[in-house]
């Protein structure tokens, strides 16, 4: 028996393509604690997407495996909810009626019905969505969609959230606000999180522990903790600070060294005639 | 006029209107400059008076009522089956492989040539209209209703399965709910084919309807009551049209309409 809530072990996988066959993620294991905040990040072909469809069984592995809570990962199932960049609402249902969907399956069909309206109502307060419950998505700018998916995925009290760059097509100003509304729902909603993102300082920011992965093909290339302090004490402020600012650094020229930018770069130069200093 | 540009309600319709008034002019015109026989091209005004005549003495209503009964049950017919096997074949890979090939051969098979086919297998009762009907509109329809379906972005299916919905649940509460505003228009451009199998099907094999009445009044040169027959299939067509996009505006607020 382990501690962790997710063990990954000698993951691979291989995905059919007209040359043959594409490898996204080469043997990559690591385990996430329980309540953990883990942030995948990665030069774009590391697989952390991938990673995070075969921990949510949305794609099962071509060798190794996932194990939530010592049992592995099959498919898809309730206890880890996934949020996705955008359009995965439905756009027949209301605000209300889509953080209340999970509410109607029959596989949630157990839950206490008075208990789910409950927490619905506090969710749709909590992500402060109670003006426009009435309101259908598309009404909505991507900010407050995005905040309807983190409901509705809360919702079903999974145990592990899965988020694949939920902020991605947000712009700066919008994501700083969603970046505190998600340490503030952690302070009353502790879940294990892993969280995708191109955003190294979102990452550094947000989550427990940084996972860089290197492409070609993804593996994990470096573990970082963040050591910061607890959710509601973290600040805007805080991104200023040197220590945040030296491991975002450190972390942005990993993913660099990762990325074979190195020889893009002297390709560059021979292409225009440019001496090397 | 800039490219894409802006046109209100108002002026749309207003356009529309000297559309139509405009094309109206032009035949009224060359129908009577005396240019053309009006044997070839009869007047506005002579098409009216065949209309009003064919209503009140004759049984213009009758055929327009059976035509519009023949239509309806094979567009129904299409309809029905058409949404299940497009809803399985779009979410099923499987199945698209499985009835891909033969519907993709199926539908560039030449309607019109099946009628002696049809005539033989179903007489020459109401079923040859409803079959003829069906095989010209069901295999585009069920590859169109498929291809609805295959539309539905996949983080709504993936979203349900992780919440816990089961493969029924995906199929019918996602799928099918999200293509439905797809499957409306899809339905509607089809049943505009329904109305061209239709007349042929009256044209070849009927003693009613429209269709039927068009061909009648070829036999006695009635050009004026060709014209009166092709305007009310029209007229009809443009009107269940404006009935299916304005239902489709009432269920499907959120949804944009093909045009």
């Amino acid at each position: 028996m382990s501690a962790a809530k997710l063990v990954i072990r000698g993951l691979s996988k291989r995905f059919a393509v007209p040359q043959g066959s594409f490898t996204a993620l080469a043997d990559v294991s690591f385990e996430i604690a329980a309540g953990e905040f883990v942030a995948l990040v990665g030069a774009s072909g590391c697989g952390k997407s991938t990673l995070l469809r075969l921990i949510a069984g949305l794609e099962s592995p071509s060798g190794g495996e996932v194990l939530l809570d010592d049992r592995p990962v099959r498919g898809p199932g309730r206890d880890r909810a996934m949020v996705f960049q955008d359009y995965s609402l439905y756009p027949w249902l209301n605000v209300a009626e889509n953080v209340a969907f999970s509410g109607s399956l029959r596989a949630n069909r157990r839950r206490d019905r008075a208990r789910c309206a409950e927490r619905s109502r506090l969710l749709i307060e909590l992500m402060g969505l109670a003006r426009v419950a009435e309101a259908y998505p598309h009404t909505l700018s991507g900010g407050m969609r995005q905040r309807v998916a983190i409901a509705r995925a809360l919702q079903n009290e999974p145990d592990v959230l899965l988020m694949d760059e939920p902020f991605g097509a947000l712009d700066a100003q919008t994501r700083e606000v969603m970046h505190e509304l998600i340490l503030h729902v952690l302070a009353s909603e502790r879940r294990t999180i892993v969280f995708v993102t191109h955003d190294v300082e979102e990452a550094v920011y947000l989550s427990d522990r940084i996972v860089v992965l290197a492409p070609g093909p993804g593996r994990v290339d470096s573990i970082w903790p963040t050591d910061q302090p607890p959710a509601l004490a973290r600040t805007q402020e805080l991104k200023q600070s040197a220590a945040f600012l030296n491991l975002a650094g450190r972390i942005r020229a990993r993913i660099r060294e990762t990325s074979g930018l190195q020889s893009d770069l002297a390709a560059l130069r021979r292409l225009t005639g440019i001496k090397s200093p | 006029m800039r490219i894409r540009g802006a046109l209100g309600s108002r002026r749309y319709l207003g356009i529309a209107i000297a559309s139509f008034v405009a094309w109206t002019a032009c035949w009224w015109a060359l129908a009577a400059s005396g240019w053309v026989d009006p044997l070839f091209l009869p007047g506005p005004l002579a098409v009216l008076r065949r209309a009003y005549r064919w209503t009140v003495d004759g049984d213009l209503l009758v055929d327009a009522r059976i035509s519009i009964l023949r239509v309806t049950a094979g567009f129904l017919l299409s309809a029905l089956m058409a949404v299940p096997l497009g809803l399985l074949i779009g979410a099923y890979r499987p199945v698209r492989a499985f009835c891909e090939p033969l519907l993709e051969f199926a539908r560039y098979l030449p309607a019109v040539a099946f009628v002696p086919m049809v005539l033989l297998w179903v007489g020459i009762g109401e079923g040859s209209k409803i079959a003829l009907i069906w095989i010209g509109t069901f295999f585009q329809m069920v590859i169109m209703i498929s291809e609805d379906v295959a539309r539905v972005p996949l983080p709504q299916i993936e979203a349900a399965r992780t919440l816990g919905a089961a493969d029924s649940e995906v199929l019918l509460r996602v799928l099918l709910r999200s293509a439905l505003p797809a499957i409306l228009d899809t339905l509607r451009i089809t049943l505009g084919w329904a109305w061209t199998y239709l007349v042929v099907a009256e044209l070849v094999a009927a003693n009613s309807g429209l269709g039927y009445a068009i061909l009648k009044a070829q036999r006695f040169l009635q050009t004026d009551k060709i014209f009166v027959g092709i305007i009310v299939i029209g007229m009809i067509g443009l009107g269940t049209d404006q009935l299916l996009r304005a239902a489709h505006r009432a269920l499907f607020p959120w949804a944009a309409s093909r045009t």
